[in-house]
């Protein structure tokens, strides 16, 4: 059994016949052969997976890519401008040694540009409670935060 | 996760009609509790019946003393939200106290309730705001909708539309989190409606439930020490791993006392 499911990935008008329980990850990165969205868990917990869904951070292994049908995602890979410009949040990761073994940062940096737009000048604590959909097994977190930080600065700069 | 058949409804009619065809089949809101159930084939519905496109589901209403929230409202609109800041600050911070942003993003209050997790936020503010939840064939009082673990009043083929919340005087939610899952180790919401005081605790038992000794503490006196002494039996409380029932019992009495001030504030 499957279905066509069609939605709009970074811009583009995408379409497959997938069987139902295609999760939103396994579309994107399986059927898309978008792998930039990573798979940490599996089960909602660690947020390397979390995309944008009509402009809202999701998990995307813990909703089905029928959920998405009709809906815009954008996802790591939509970040950065067509010639190679890092979003301002990926370039404030870069800046801060945000990452280590980078498995997370996918997940990390579409949460946080996330979280600007919601909070566009976080404190320390905040970004640190508003990250808890996040986890790191490398860095000890201190160099996310102050990349979200300088990532915040530099999105209200540019915006 | 065992294969299914998938259909978005337009209408609460058409889901109840996907219902009523198909035995087995399911109702789908954010998918935040069901599709983990299902990706470890603990459940397997034949169909899923997705909510996700009935926009009249996903309204919020603030009318002369009550708050009313569509079952598709996602956890992150009711944080956010201004009217219920204002009419009800207590509900947009529990609301605003589930999980994590992502989740918050996607799950909703419908699906909170349905599901009657044992630790889960909305069951509290559900029995401790007095709340009416309305489905598309009869209007259920809390007091009557939660049946313990994962139970409800729910019948098949009944599809919450909304819950209304009376707006309380004045009330507060304290939860003392899992720090892994931010579900509530316990949580406590004390409402202050003047002539009655309500108490609702979650995450302790097998389910949401009240504490009549205390509420009628708050009716005499709404401050935190009319609760300060109210001991709860550890007995038929919760023991697992991240604590046992002795503790839990000890927990509700201090979030009572916290859950007051806050209140009072
Ligand atoms: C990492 C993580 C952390 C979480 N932390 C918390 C927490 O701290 N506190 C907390 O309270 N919850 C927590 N949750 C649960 C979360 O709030 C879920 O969103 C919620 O329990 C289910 O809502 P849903 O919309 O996702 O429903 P779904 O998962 O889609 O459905 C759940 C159940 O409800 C039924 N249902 C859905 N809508 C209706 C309706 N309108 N009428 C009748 N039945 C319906 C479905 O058939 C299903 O059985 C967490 C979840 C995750 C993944
Ligand atoms: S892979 Fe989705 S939250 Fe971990
Ligand atoms: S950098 Fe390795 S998990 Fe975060």
């Amino acid at each position: 059994m499957s279905v066509k499911v069609s939605m709009n990935v970074n811009g583009e008008a995408v379409s497959a016949e997938v069987p139902e329980r295609t999760l939103l990850v396994s579309f994107l990165r399986e059927t898309l052969n978008m792998t930039g969205t990573h798979v940490g868990c599996d089960t909602a917990q660690c947020g390397a997976c979390t995309i944008h869904l009509n402009g809202r951070a999701i998990k995307s292994c813990n909703i089905l890519a029928m959920q998405a049908e009709g809906g815009n995602v954008t996802t790591i890979e939509g970040l950065a401008k067509a010639d190679g410009t890092l979003h301002p949040m990926q370039e404030a990761f870069r800046q801060n040694h945000g990452l280590q073994c980078g498995f997370c940062t996918p997940g990390m940096v579409m949460s946080a540009v996330d979280l600007v737009k919601n909070t566009p000048n976080p404190t320390e604590e905040q970004i640190r409670e508003l990250m808890d959909g996040n986890i790191c097994r490398c860095t000890g977190y201190h160099n996310i935060v102050k990349a979200i930080a300088a990532g915040a600065t530099s999105m209200a700069a540019n915006p | 996760m065992y294969q299914f058949k998938f259909q978005k409804a337009k209408s609460v009619a058409e889901a109840f009609a996907g219902l009523g065809k198909d035995g087995d089949a399911k109702l789908l809101a954010g998918g935040q509790s069901l599709i983990a159930a299902m990706k470890l084939r603990l459940s397997q519905p034949s169909t899923l019946i997705d909510l996700g496109d009935i926009a009249e589901l996903r309204q919020i209403k603030v009318e002369t003393g009550t708050v009313t929230i569509g079952a598709m409202t996602t956890h992150a609109t009711v944080a956010a939200s201004a009217e219920v800041n204002k009419a009800l600050p207590a509900l947009a911070m529990l609301a605003g106290s589930i999980g994590d942003r992502q989740v918050r993003n996607q799950g909703t209050i419908g699906g909170s309730i349905a599901n009657n997790d044992p630790a889960a936020d909305y069951p509290a503010a559900c029995l401790g705001l007095g709340a009416t939840i309305a489905t598309n064939k009869r209007k259920i009082s809390a007091d009557a909708f939660f049946k313990g673990m994962y139970e409800t009043a729910l019948e098949a083929g009944e599809i919450i539309t909304s819950v209304s919340f009376a707006i309380p005087k004045r009330a507060a939610y304290v939860k003392f989190k899992n720090p892994a899952s931010r579900f509530a180790i316990v949580g406590v919401l004390v409402a202050d409606f003047g002539s009655s005081a309500r108490v609702a605790v979650t995450g302790a038992g097998p389910g949401v439930f009240r504490i009549a000794e205390m509420e009628k503490a708050l009716v005499a006196k709404f401050a935190p020490e009319s609760v300060a002494n109210i001991k709860v039996p550890a007995e038929g409380l919760n023991s697992d791993l991240h604590a046992q029932a002795d503790y839990r019992a000890h927990l509700i009495t201090v979030l009572a006392q916290r859950a007051v001030i806050a209140a009072l504030k």
